[in-house]
């Protein structure tokens, strides 16, 4: 690192543009693995902390539009809930509503629908403030319902059908569906909803049989045969990671922000190839003289390649301060917006790693060149 | 192993200490246009002596240098630096024979242009990996030179023959056994060159340094213990 460190100094605007080209890309990558993480815990934070490990949903059904379309029923249940490695089995509602909140302000709400005292069921310890599930018309919702100025004891009426559902409960955290707030509501108040069934109107009993899927927990340390149950209780069953693509526009968000990833990396690793091709060809001259002098391929190599890491780490870690400073300041806002250490982590190796890779591959010419072209003569 | 080998063969030789050349032919090219470089050449030069080899250009003079300095390898011949058989050895130690026993002062200095006039010599001493003792103390020997007050100054801040002074400078910090000089005075005027090539005997003298210097120019031979000539590859002295 001997002649690293001073043509570091050296050539210190070249090495800053491209420094600076390698942050920004640092700074674009923090924002969109925060934009990345926001939307994924908008459109399925409320699934991911369920203790589940699958859904069975109604045969046949399409996985972009299982939790809108699908049904199931009791004895389907009754067919899972005896099947090898499950350990839990449960109806699961779900159904997104619009609503009205205490001071006719719209509310939008993702009910859950879930029978009291069920594996699904929000229990005392998930809950930050009020009860679990109690009362036919009681709901639990997700904290960031507060955000709505909703609270404790408020009451939100169901639109066109006019149930009033009253917060009694209020969960740890984020619980969102489709970017829309989870309300976690009792079994027979979710059928009746889902069914469209006006406040204190008849119902036909037969809507009390079925939801939208079945809730299912493997038993520790065992895998559930989906193949089998599915045969035996007519469903289609996914994993819960699977049922993510069933929440309303998840697919096709995180597909386009990966992509726009993706490309970010590979654009990285080629602008800093590029770089250190160029710098390479440039000292050409130089690393004969060097050459000539006695220095081995392997002293030489070793030197790019240390100058190319601390360029990319400076320039990584700077631009990925400044991108999480941003990110700060967009926590506070509406935005779906979550910087989470591990993704931000496994980016900036990524950035490092492939930039590397791209200065190997430059600097690989170090070995062809020849130390007599250091002789004047020889030119 | 092969260090013991070279150590023997070094204390065996005392009396062959420098260089030298045996029937040392060089033929470049390949298929038709094949070019003799070199044809038959015989060379001693003992420690201690300036030689100076002149010829007209594309008479090989580069390429005795090349072959003495280990970085192209006879088509036949033998070359013995202080009695070590040079072409015996493979590619990774002939580069650190290169870093230890032979110096290069090339056209112009060719210097570094990352680094100030004391980073030439250290460099140098670090791509030997020489670590204090065996090295010459890189600002006595600026001082030496006549550089010590430019020391922090990079090549682009420095006159021609200044940048050949410190190119001589970091050709020495390493006391190498072999001085390979290459056209030293192509870039200096008249006054500058006398004082570089002064410099070059003086050192040689000084260091018994065996020291084989091309040029051009034959103004500055008088400096010279021994001048030989080449042409079509052939020597005569």
């Amino acid at each position: 690192m001997f002649l690293a460190w001073r043509e570091l100094w050296f050539a210190r605007a070249r090495f800053g543009l491209m420094g600076g080209v390698v942050a920004l890309i640092a700074v674009l990558v923090v924002m969109l693995s925060g934009l990345s993480s926001g939307l994924v815990n908008d459109g399925v934070s409320g699934l991911k902390k369920l203790p589940v490990s699958a859904f069975a949903f109604g045969e046949d059904t399409a996985i972009d539009s299982a939790f809108s379309r699908s049904t199931v029923d009791r004895d389907q249940l009754a067919q899972w809930a005896d099947q090898d490695g499950v350990a839990e089995a449960a109806l699961f509602g779900n159904q997104l509503v619009n609503g009205e909140g205490p001071h006719d302000e719209p509310v939008d709400l993702a009910l859950f629908g879930v029978e009291a005292g069920s594996f699904v069921a929000p229990s005392a310890e998930d809950v930050i403030e009020g009860t679990a599930l109690s009362g036919e018309n009681g709901i639990v919702v997700s904290e960031t319902v507060t955000d709505l100025g909703l609270g404790l004891g408020d009451t939100v009426t169901i639109d066109r059908l006019g149930t009033e559902l009253t917060v009694v409960g209020i969960l740890d955290g984020q619980h969102t569906f489709g970017h829309v707030d989870v309300a976690y509501v009792p079994m027979g108040t979710w059928q009746e909803i889902h069914a469209g069934i006006p406040e204190g109107a008849e119902a036909r009993p037969e809507i009390y049989d079925g939801a939208t899927a079945i809730a299912l927990a493997s038993a520790s340390g065992e895998d559930i045969d989906r193949a089998a149950g599915d045969a035996a209780a007519a469903t289609t069953t996914v994993s819960l990671e699977e049922s993510f693509d069933g929440s309303p526009g998840y697919a096709a968000e995180t597909l386009t922000l990966e992509l726009i990833q993706v490309f970010l990396y590979a654009i990285s690793a080629l602008v800093v190839g590029a770089f250190f091709m160029v710098w390479t060809i440039q000292r050409k001259h130089e690393i004969a003289v060097a050459r000539a002098m006695g220095a081995s391929t392997g002293y030489l190599v070793r030197d790019a390649l240390g100058q190319a890491a601390v360029v990319l780490v400076v320039s990584t870690v700077a631009g990925m301060g400044v991108g999480v400073g941003f990110g700060a300041l967009l926590s506070s806002s509406p935005m779906p917006f979550a910087l989470e250490a591990a993704p931000l982590a496994a980016a900036a190796v990524l950035l490092i790693g492939l930039g590397l890779v791209g200065a190997a591959a430059s600097v690989g010419r170090i070995a062809r060149v020849d130390p007599l072209t250091a002789l004047g003569g020889q030119r | 192993m092969t260090n013991t080998a070279e150590q023997l063969a070094g204390r065996a030789s005392r009396t062959t200490e420098g260089l030298a050349l045996e029937h040392v032919s060089l033929t470049l090219g390949d298929g038709d246009s094949t070019v003799t470089a070199l044809d038959d050449v015989d060379l001693t030069v003992p420690r201690g002596e300036l030689l100076a080899v002149v010829g007209p250009s594309g008479s090989g003079k580069s390429s005795l240098l090349a072959v003495a300095g280990a970085l192209i390898a006879p088509t036949s011949g033998a070359v013995h630096l202080d009695g070590v058989d040079v072409l015996a050895l493979k590619g990774g130690r002939q580069a650190a024979l290169r870093r230890e026993r032979i110096g290069f002062v090339f056209q112009s200095g060719n210097l570094l242009p990352a680094l100030t006039a004391m980073d030439q010599l250290r460099f140098a001493l670090h791509v030997a990996g020489v670590r204090g003792t065996p090295g010459r103390d890189p600002r006595d020997l600026l001082e030496q030179v006549g550089m010590g007050h430019k020391a922090g100054r990079r090549p682009h801040e420095l006159s021609g023959g200044e940048r050949q002074r410190v190119g001589i400078a970091r050709a020495l910090v390493t006391t190498p056994g072999l001085l390979l000089v290459d056209e030293p005075t192509a870039a200096l005027d008249r006054a500058r060159s006398h004082e570089v090539v002064e410099l070059l005997a003086a050192e040689t003298h000084e260091h018994g340094v065996a020291t084989v210097m091309v040029t051009h120019d034959h103004d500055v031979l008088e400096h010279c213990d021994r001048v030989v000539e080449m042409e079509d590859g052939r020597l005569s002295a």
